[in-house]
């Protein structure tokens, strides 16, 4: 049961975002360098700092699939796979805005943080292509998760790498020296973090409880219509395991 | 309004509304998907329904016409 919660989870995560929002616009204070423009981090560095976080859960659910053969553990991956592109494109579009309304260009090539970023999403923009050119549910499963795995493995490496490098022109937020944000400043980010973990995780419950319904609806059907109903409607990018109508 | 907001307030004011837009594509999504779930459970709810094909036996004293 997915959805344990789901409700709750729901309402503390509104409550979050719109206190870390509220705190963004009208506490934390106007940037001096960047000035206006600089609200903008308090959506954009928490919607890139999320979508990592969920490769790399979806790396970690790849492997328990692969040492376990559990396909929950594949549907796990595939749906925190699946919202941390949704996510990246949101982290896309809005670092595309602040680049134009700091920088006064939509895109700096020669920025590693930039490039790398989309290096990232487009490696796993090739993750539901992968899936759909797999016919065997259970092959196509294995295959993903050691994607997943492999890629999930790179995105640290990526981060340390970016780090690392020497030239750079994107501000950094998070720093072992200090974020170089005030502290009220620092209060609206991390909650936004916070925020924006919860909503991940919010969505991340939802997809999986719409996955598991369907599972067991098509259980139930394929159980009462026999081997004349149509089970999953063709090749699909999305785990089509069948589980009994108790769940399991 | 040029003397009330700051500088750059459009492309702030744009950055959220991408996030709200994608919130609400997504939900869009959601909602289509529980549309059709619904249609799959009517379906399912009709096999339910049709499944005993063995007729009832007609109770002893009772004829029909």
């Amino acid at each position: 049961m997915y959805g344990t919660r789901l409700g709750p989870l729901s309402l503390v995560t509104v409550v979050a975002l719109v206190g870390a929002f509220g705190l963004a616009a009208f506490y934390a204070p106007m940037d001096a360098d960047q000035g206006f423009s600089q609200k903008i981090i308090y959506v954009h560095v928490p919607l890139a700092i999320v979508t990592l976080c969920g490769f790399v859960f979806g790396a970690i659910m790849a492997m328990k699939h692969l040492r376990t053969r559990d396909p929950r553990y594949d549907l796990k991956s595939y749906t925190a796979i699946h919202m941390s592109l949704v996510f990246g494109t949101g982290a896309l579009i809005t670092g595309m805005i602040w680049a134009k309304a700091s920088w006064g260009v939509w895109w700096e090539w020669r920025e590693a943080t930039l490039v790398s970023f989309l290096i990232v999403f487009l490696l796993y923009c090739t993750y539901q292509p992968l899936r759909f050119s797999i016919e065997d549910p259970e092959r196509q499963a294995r295959y993903a998760s050691v994607f997943a795995l492999t890629a999930g493995a790179f995105v640290p490496v990526n981060f340390i790498a970016v780090r690392l490098a020497d030239a750079y022109i994107h501000p950094r937020v998070l720093t072992t020296s200090g974020s170089g944000l005030t502290p009220e400043m620092n209060v609206a980010f991390f909650g936004a973090i916070i925020a924006m973990g919860l909503l991940f995780a919010t969505f991340w419950k939802l997809e999986m409880t719409n996955k598991h319904t369907r599972f067991q609806v098509r259980a139930l059907k394929r159980k009462l219509g026999g081997d004349d109903v149509t089970i999953g409607g063709g090749r699909s990018a999305a785990p089509r395991y069948i589980e009994g109508p108790d769940g399991r | 309004m040029n003397e009330t907001l700051p500088d750059n307030a459009g492309y702030v004011a744009a950055a959220y509304l991408v996030f709200v837009a994608l919130l609400l594509i997504y939900l869009s999504i959601t909602a289509y998907r529980l549309r059709n779930l619904e249609r799959e459970l009517s379906e399912l709810s009709e096999l339910a329904d049709g499944e005993p094909k063995v007729p009832e036996p007609a109770a002893e004293g009772t004829s029909s016409p």
